[in-house]
């Protein structure tokens, strides 16, 4: 494929992120926090956030399954997936932990169980989604071309 | 404006990000970082206070409000009564007004609700007097 049509392919999947909802405007501070110092910091926090995230799913799981649940225990981690989804703009993630603490609150186990796999659901969706925007931006640096951090094509 | 970030490349600010959230840790460290404000990072309350007990001190405190061990609000409270006068704003995704109040009345001098954008660490540095080159 020829560069400028990859270019082209990036801007256009960049953009559906947004229209659907899947990333907000928050996920555009994150190329305005790279430099010449940190060159890979957008993808180093996105790790971070895969890492983290797949941490606290698990430990959700293992929490949700005990024969009493704590909530005590299970609304401090859906607290923190809210926070790491927000801060790197992964809005439906956001969204599906703002109603799972809701149900947290009510201490509702099975409603809780349903939020943890729409949690689920989202997250593997835009981490499936960021993964392939940057195997595109590395096809188009490997073939010579440029990122322009800023360049989201609308 | 997009793309417009200011410069304090020769900032001889300094200031401490706690947060138990190792995106937000991320996030806010590079926040600052960009502004030129050379800045430590710790995980809790706790630390916080533990960091100004070994003679550390800085002038901006970002203090986030849900945290284990010690929270915001009590390591805010906690500075204050040491004599610690930074600026100590707090961040968090707490957005009731009794719990903003709540969280002011510890002692902070601005508030940001999170999450954090260059715009809103502007915001802050303005509110606090700190000079910000445009």
């Amino acid at each position: 494929m020829e560069l400028g049509q990859m270019q082209k392919s990036l801007q256009d999947y960049t953009k559906s992120l947004f229209v659907e909802g899947i990333l907000d405007s928050q996920f555009l501070q994150l190329p305005q926090l790279q430099d010449e110092s940190n060159s890979d910091f957008v993808s180093q926090v996105v790790s971070l956030f895969f890492q983290d995230s797949d941490r606290i799913l698990n430990d959700l799981s293992l929490s949700l399954d005990q024969k009493v649940v704590d909530f005590e225990k299970v609304d401090p981690y859906v607290h923190q997936l809210k926070g790491s989804s927000s801060s790197i703009g992964a809005q439906r993630v956001k969204n599906a932990c703002v109603v799972f603490r809701s149900f947290c609150e009510q201490k509702n186990v099975e409603a809780c169980h349903r939020c943890l796999q729409q949690v689920k659901q989202e997250y593997y969706l835009v981490k499936n989604r960021l993964e392939t925007l940057f195997k595109l931006e590395q096809q188009i640096v490997a073939s010579g071309g440029m990122i322009s951090a800023m360049d989201l094509g609308f | 404006m997009a793309g417009e970030v200011p410069s304090l490349a020769e900032s001889k600010l300094t200031a401490l990000v706690v947060d138990d959230n190792l995106v937000n840790q991320s996030m806010h460290h590079k926040l600052l970082d960009r502004l030129g404000i050379k800045n430590d990072v710790v995980c809790n309350g706790q630390e916080a206070v533990d960091v100004h007990c070994s003679g550390r001190n800085y002038d901006l405190i970002l203090m986030d409000m849900d945290m284990p061990v010690m929270n915001g609000i009590q390591a805010t409270k906690k500075l204050r009564e040491m004599g610690i006068e930074s600026k100590i704003a707090g961040v968090t995704t707490r957005s009731k007004e009794e719990e903003k109040k709540e969280f002011m009345e510890a002692g902070l001098n601005d508030f940001q609700e999170k999450p954090l954008t260059i715009s809103k660490l502007v915001s802050i540095l303005h509110n606090l007097d700190f000079y910000v080159q445009t």
